[in-house]
């Protein structure tokens, strides 16, 4: 299993889409010629650092680095996942939420593959364990994020019925149950269609380089099929944590809507 | 039957107010005055200082649903969790009733909530609340989108609430309607609750 190297005028090749791209928007008016130009060499750049950080990690094979890099990727989505709530929870929760519920159903759903089907010897082997928690923790990240956004929105919105319930003697999870159900599918819709759409409309990105490394298709397959698993179980533990926890957040004991611990609205 | 110690919150209170099995009391004061603030309390929506005590029991005892099916909180702007009204109903057979003694069919049960007027909302919701067979309502402009007729029969419901010993307190902005309801009438005002002078 070996891929052929690819050298520095490949990737010039390459560029060259990039830049007909950016002439194309000069062309059209489009605005956009900088932001494609940014976020290539932002590409580029990420990408080969965090290669030459991996290959440094993976020679090392030590635990403590391999944790660092977890914790560094943890940082990174939880602080992509507090920054995509239209309204965010008031305070630290504004943040820690997400953050918590990201960490917690990646590292539950890692764990579990890394010592039931991956095996790696030792369990933390970097080379294994730092592209599995990448991988699961993008579609928890996304999931959560789009779950917690999707409760914190509904609940500022549709206040006037929830408080409605709430006066006619609902409990807050009865109350808050129809927003809870619809912020979980929308935080699933995702993986589902992802799920349903591999292999016919897409080859996902991870079978394509085993496949391109000289992979049997089929064995890429079933790694791909373990990973969308993992992905999907990821995904919809991070929802529900995410869902719950707001919901208490955003009730009291009393059973009260609190909308005061919401943040005021930014950005949007 | 309800006593009021207190009540506060924010710049809001303190409140203080006795009500009697089968009294109205009226309260009027102009916009942010903090008339709805203090129904809010009352109905345990909000965080606050001081206490409401029902029949001698005190709110913070029991379990906030419970003493908001007592203490039943109608606001001014109604709020719609289902697609039609029959599903806004615990039990939609002791809807028709007190729809039909608000001039709305029972045939309503049956429509989107889209469909409603701003009346038929407010009408609705009042229905609602009353089906639960509250011991106090707190009511809050309940007919401002009524026409005068419609305004009767709604009035005229609650007095038989009133006749049956049911407590209401009655946020309005209109004096007439305070004249014909309220056998106290009070006034928010500077944050404090007043006798209305008349």
């Amino acid at each position: 299993m070996s891929v052929p190297a690819l050298s520095v005028s490949d990737l010039a090749l390459a560029a060259m889409l990039i830049l007909a791209n950016a002439a194309l928007s000069l062309w059209l008016s489009l605005a956009i010629a900088r932001d494609i130009a940014v976020a290539a060499v932002r590409a580029a750049v990420q990408l080969l650092l965090v290669g030459l950080v991996l290959k440094t990690v993976f020679e090392s094979s030590s635990l403590p680095l391999t944790l660092l890099i977890a914790a560094a990727m943890f940082a990174a989505a939880s602080y992509e996942v507090g920054s995509r709530q239209e309204r965010r929870l008031a305070g630290w929760w504004g943040y820690g939420l997400g953050a918590g519920t990201t960490v917690l159903a990646t590292t539950l759903v890692t764990l579990f593959a890394l010592f039931t089907q991956l095996q790696p010897q030792p369990w933390y082997a970097p080379h294994t364990a730092i592209p599995m928690l990448g991988i699961v923790l993008g579609s928890v990240m996304n999931g959560v994020s789009q779950t917690l956004s999707g409760m914190t929105a509904a609940v500022a919105r549709e206040r006037n019925a929830i408080e409605a319930r709430l006066a006619l003697g609902c409990d807050r999870a009865t109350a808050l149950r129809p927003l809870q159900r619809r912020a979980i599918r929308s935080g699933l819709i995702p993986i589902v269609n992802q799920m349903s759409a591999a292999g016919l409309i897409t080859l996902p990105g991870m079978m394509t380089g085993q496949v391109l490394a000289g992979m049997d298709p089929v064995e890429a397959a079933k790694y791909q099929i373990l990973i969308l698993f993992l992905l999907a179980g990821g995904a919809g533990l991070g929802a529900v944590a995410a869902a719950v926890l707001a919901t208490r957040r955003l009730t009291d004991e009393r059973h009260r809507l609190r909308l005061d611990r919401l943040a005021p609205a930014s950005r949007h | 039957m309800l006593e009021l110690d207190s009540l506060r919150r924010l710049a809001f209170g303190p409140y203080s107010l006795s009500l009697g099995d089968g009294e109205c009391v009226s309260i009027e004061g102009g916009s942010g005055s903090g008339k709805s603030v203090l129904l809010r309390m009352i109905a345990d929506l909000d965080p606050h200082e001081g206490q409401a005590i029902l029949d001698g029991r005190r709110c913070h005892a029991m379990p906030a649903p419970s003493w908001r099916r007592l203490v039943a909180y109608v606001a001014a702007e109604s709020g719609w969790w289902a697609e039609s009204v029959g599903e806004h109903f615990e039990d939609s057979t002791r809807a028709p009733p007190l729809m039909a003694a608000m001039g709305i069919g029972a045939e309503a049960l049956a429509w989107p909530i889209a469909r409603l007027s701003t009346g038929e909302r407010q009408r609705l919701a009042l229905c609602r609340a009353l089906a639960l067979a509250p011991r106090v309502l707190l009511l809050d402009e309940p007919t401002s989108a009524l026409d005068h007729a419609t305004t009767l029969l709604v009035e005229a419901v609650l007095r038989a609430r009133l006749t049956d010993g049911v407590g209401i307190i009655l946020v309005t902005h209109d004096p007439a309607q305070a004249g014909r309801m309220a056998i106290r009438r009070l006034v928010l005002r500077g944050g404090a609750l007043a006798e209305q002078a008349t």
